[in-house]
């Protein structure tokens, strides 16, 4: 099992993190991680963006040009790393602020309203753990122990008491993830 | 088994420094390196193995620092980024000739001048060439992974002081920014003063006891006949670094056809061409020099009759491929692919580079 993920968005809405609580939890789960940042130019114009690989064997590149997710979490973004998303890969945004939805009809299609249901949740902060409910969702590669182990090394101790509304978030996205478009 | 810690490379140098037995650290910040004085400064060293962290006013105060600590004996480093380096580059002639065991850190970004903060490899010849003035070496290291970065700071210690020489590890952005697992190995207690002396008391500045004649350290020799006999021990310094310290890897290179030559992040990159290129068929094999000096010169030269071809690729616009032209010295044809200013080439490209030298 090898998963390659791209997660964009812009900073601060936990995209980094995101990608270390999966690169964490991959770890939790005996498998080889990369987690690659952007840090250049892109992320001081307030967009950022990570590379995580997932993979039960050694991992060569940590840099791709293809991926099997993409989590797309703005506009720009959406422009960038559409493309790079593989034949039967799977693309996951959040239509909050798109104004141009996806149009590859070659891959899957998901959709989570994160932004809306974590004001529903009233914490804006659940947002990138709704997100990652949705990818855990289409996407079973991490269990939920394992997960909840990745959560815990992420994060410092003194923020521990939050894990159960990260683990509540990631219950969320779960179940409000939409599928938009599907292919055999 | 030790715990596995998921870090980012530059944070791996920090650890790697204090669990080695680190005495000090010199440093001034720039990207893409800052994390390894920021993760020293939250460690806070000071308080537990007593290593010495400090942010000097610019890198060529910190690498003056490094000179004095060396002196004494101490294993001190610095780290910087590729324009810190330039700035350092008389600092380090300054150590090679005065032979002090010491660690650089360069995380590569792309140039010249202020250039870009993204990856990089074309300090090549700034760093294993030369970079400040005079006939001198540094023993050069280049990591592939966070655990490497880890590693190699002991083992950049330990050659350092084995032959009183500079060492360097260079890195570059993908390396230092890339989290991957890191295994923290056991912890390595500071050495004591008597370790030290017995280890360094020959020629450190430890203070003179009424036993020993006083230690001398500098670079300076007016007298010619003395300064050609302090380069010819160099030299033959040089000659025994190269004879026992050459460390590289191969990777699918015994049935090899083509080979590939990559060190750093880009071999990483290139692992992943030789598995793409293996699926159509194409017999090509990767030989990484793990230390850039002293280069696998013999192990390289003994590939080079298997093969149709040989492809260098690089961070840079060609600056290794001049070393490997030399040591292939026109038996097979050597072409070069390179990306540089700091973008990073991706797996495909270099396939379809390949396919277009070989076809």
């Amino acid at each position: 099992m090898k998963e390659e993920i791209i997660i964009a968005g812009f900073g601060g809405q936990g995209v980094l993190s995101m990608g270390k609580i999966i690169a964490y939890s991959g770890i939790m789960q005996d498998m080889e991680v990369t987690w690659m940042p952007s840090y250049g130019p892109e992320m001081r114009g307030g967009t950022a963006n990570v590379t995580v690989i997932v993979s039960e064997n050694k991992i060569s590149s940590p840099i791709l040009s293809k991926c099997d997710t993409a989590i797309i979490l703005n506009q720009q973004s959406m422009d960038k790393f559409e493309n790079m998303v593989k034949p039967g890969g799977l693309l996951i945004y959040d239509p909050n602020g798109i104004t141009r939805h996806p149009e590859r009809k070659d891959i899957n299609i998901c959709s989570i309203e994160a932004a809306e249901e974590s004001a529903i949740m009233g914490n804006t902060k659940a947002f990138n753990m709704i997100v990652f409910g949705a990818f855990l969702k289409k996407k079973p590669i991490l269990t939920m122990e394992n997960v909840i182990k990745g959560i815990k090394k992420s994060i410092p101790e003194r923020h521990h008491h939050l894990i159960p509304m990260n683990e509540q978030a990631i219950m969320v996205g779960m179940e409000k993830v939409k599928d938009i478009q599907t292919i055999q | 088994m030790a715990e596995k810690i998921l870090m980012k490379g530059n944070e791996a140098i920090a650890y790697g420094a204090i669990r080695c037995g680190c005495d000090g650290y010199f440093g001034y910040p720039i990207t893409p390196q800052s994390e390894v004085m920021e993760t020293l400064m939250v460690e806070k060293p000071w308080e537990t193995t007593g290593m010495v962290v400090l942010q000097a006013e610019s890198e060529t105060s910190s690498i003056n620092m490094l000179y004095g600590g060396a002196c004494t004996g101490k294993k001190v480093m610095t780290s910087s980024s590729s324009p810190g380096i330039s700035l350092m580059c008389e600092g380090l002639t300054y150590l090679a000739g005065a032979e002090l065991p010491c660690l650089v850190v360069n995380v590569m970004r792309g140039g010249p001048g202020l250039g870009t903060i993204q990856p990089s490899q074309s300090d090549y010849f700034q760093c294993v060439k030369g970079g400040g003035h005079g006939d001198y070496h540094m023993i050069i290291l280049a990591p592939a992974s966070a655990q490497d970065m880890y590693d190699f700071v002991d083992e950049a210690f330990n050659l350092a002081f084995k032959y009183r020489n500079p060492a360097m590890i260079l890195s570059d952005g993908v390396i230092g920014q890339m989290m991957e697992k890191v295994e923290m190995r056991p912890m390595k207690p500071r050495r004591t003063t008597e370790e030290l002396l017995a280890e360094c008391g020959s020629w450190a500045l430890t203070g003179k006891t009424p036993d020993r004649k006083r230690n001398l350290i500098t670079s300076l020799a007016l007298e010619p006949h003395i300064m050609e006999a302090h380069n010819q021990k160099l030299q033959a310094k040089y000659r025994e670094i190269e004879a026992n310290e050459v460390r590289y890897s191969t990777y699918k290179a015994e049935d090899a056809e083509h080979l590939i030559v990559a060190y750093g992040s880009v071999y990483r990159i290139c692992e992943s061409v030789v598995d793409m290129a293996r699926e159509k068929g194409i017999k090509v094999g990767i030989l990484r020099p793990i230390t850039l000096y002293p280069y696998p010169e013999k192990e390289l030269d003994a590939l080079v009759p298997q093969m149709k071809s040989i492809l260098t690729v690089e961070m840079s616009a060609g600056q290794m491929v001049e070393d490997v032209r030399r040591i292939a010295n026109g038996r097979v044809p050597v072409n070069f692919y390179g990306r540089f200013g700091g973008s990073i080439p991706s797996p495909e490209e270099i396939l379809e580079a390949l396919e277009n030298y070989i076809k």
